[in-house]
């Protein structure tokens, strides 16, 4: 008999099975209503979201909802077809040209998935032969465009300018590369020396990719991240991010001033060969960018949110993977797997959601109790937020 | 430098990585072993890279189970260099 596939999975099976088997077990939590950007219905029970990537409230934004109330009715449920064959609708190219607008650049891709934007992108533009040189702790996206392409693959410390420019220079002079970096890490909330990046990777006359998955919105004068906020759009060749963010849907694109750029929708297979989005996903993330890059009092909101927590929890005596709030993910460093685990427990049943965090997920082996807030979160729910955590800090003696 | 040589300074740099404190041969293998997860493993390849002055690319990780395995690696990247 041959051996059971199932087998190399033991240890992780055996590590759920430990965990509690009820809404307090945070691989199978649900929400079943959700009552607007900031709450939700687990469980029976109304709880405060303090664990989405919603930066911006634009998932329940009235012109976002719509405009895909409206393009749902014209358009229809789906697309049932792929970009490059029957499933590029007006709404493709309208969103695309709205990115344009939106980064200023000549160009843009819209993908059905931020994963498939890094999937299409890196797999595709470097080949045999080619470097790709990555941040140690890259999205897994990143690392898997990485592993679908044919490039030599080479990691440099993370956010370490100088250890970049070290293993650059011992790469053959000759050989193409391709720097990829996010501007915000999404584990720790971590922000990257974007300009020293820029500067070592043009020095080394490599292309420049930078996901601005977790930037995007609220960074920059009108909401064009990282590469926006330090003035070096002309250093970055092609910005990767997501409308499942601060837009508040789903969908990933690419944007570059790139004068090829376009071959890439006949040679990016996860580009050609998913389904597109749905006309109602467009017509929200259009409006969506429009209300991002017209601005508002949201930005600010968002940062007086993030602030307020990260400064709630430090001065409950929490340790932060941040000194200062540098994006609106503070996440909360606990000792073990377990504690952090009882902890996420508590949280819940004190009625405030977050992210449960661990190896092999997080970088530095670190366990994390990774929280996000929302532009439309009320300062009464950050503070909530931070009396749960006090609760549960005294509750398990942490 | 020889192959030994090679093998002896990267056992050296195992050393913080040996958690379980195994004896260390040029057969012991990092994933089972040394029971290392994959970033364990890509962190110890950036110390081989800087020590070498070289770079090892992650592609190649798969096919290098094995000490002995990396110590021929670097040797083949050192003299292709």
């Amino acid at each position: 008999m041959s051996a059971d596939l199932f087998d190399k999975f033991q240890g992780i099976i055996d590590q759920v099975a430990r965990l509690p088997q009820d809404a307090t077990n945070p691989f199978t939590v649900k929400m079943d209503k959700v009552f607007s950007q900031t709450e939700a219905e687990i469980d029976g029970k109304r709880i405060l979201l303090a664990g989405t990537n919603n930066y911006m409230g634009m998932t329940f934004d009235q012109n976002a909802l719509d405009a895909a109330h409206k393009a749902l009715d014209e358009f229809g449920t789906g697309t049932t077809g792929s970009r490059v064959l029957n499933g590029t609708y007006s709404a493709h190219r309208d969103l695309e040209d709205s990115l344009k607008d939106f980064f200023n650049t000549k160009f843009a891709m819209v993908f059905s998935t931020g994963y498939l934007a890094n999937l299409g992108i890196l797999s595709t533009l470097a080949g045999k032969d080619d470097y790709i040189i990555i941040d140690a702790d890259s999205h897994a996206s990143i690392y898997d465009g990485c592993a679908m392409g044919n490039a030599n693959i080479v990691r440099f410390r993370h956010n370490d300018a100088a250890d970049l420019e070290k293993r650059l220079n011992r790469l053959p002079a000759d050989a193409g590369k391709l720097v990829v970096v996010e501007s915000i890490y999404s584990m720790l909330g971590d922000k990257a020396p974007l300009k020293e990046l820029a500067e070592v990777t043009k020095a080394a006359g490599a292309m420049f990719v930078v996901d601005e998955a977790h930037s995007m919105g609220f960074y920059g004068e009108t909401g064009g991240g990282v590469t926006q906020e330090e003035g070096i759009e002309d250093m970055v060749d092609f910005i990767i991010g997501t409308f499942s963010k601060s837009v508040g849907t789903v969908g990933g694109y690419c944007v570059s001033n790139h004068p090829k750029f376009e071959v890439l929708r006949l040679v990016s297979r996860p580009y050609m060969f998913t389904a597109s989005l749905p006309a109602s996903a467009m017509a929200s993330a259009k409006s969506a960018l429009a209300t991002l890059k017209a601005g508002s009092n949201l930005k600010a909101a968002l940062w007086d949110n993030a602030n307020r927590l990260h400064a709630g929890l430090k001065e409950a005596g929490f340790k932060i993977a941040t000194d200062k709030a540098e994006s609106p993910i503070i996440a909360v460093c606990l000792e073990d797997a377990e504690t952090t685990a009882m902890a996420w427990s508590e949280l819940l049943a004190a009625g405030v959601y977050v992210n449960m965090a661990i190896p092999p997920a997080t970088p530095q082996g670190l366990n994390l109790l990774r929280c996000s807030v929302c532009a439309v979160h009320t300062s009464e729910q950050i503070d909530t937020i931070i009396a749960a955590f006090k609760m549960v800090k005294e509750k398990l003696k942490l | 430098m020889t192959n030994d040589d090679i093998r002896i300074k990267i056992m050296e740099l195992i050393v913080p990585f040996n958690k379980k404190n195994i004896e260390l041969k040029p057969e012991t293998t990092f994933a089972v072993d040394l029971d290392l997860d994959s970033l364990s493993v890509m962190d110890l390849v950036a110390e081989i890279e800087d020590l070498f002055d070289i770079i090892i690319p992650l592609n190649l990780l798969p096919d290098l189970e094995t000490i002995q395995q990396v110590s021929d690696a670097v040797e083949k990247i050192m003299g292709d260099a």
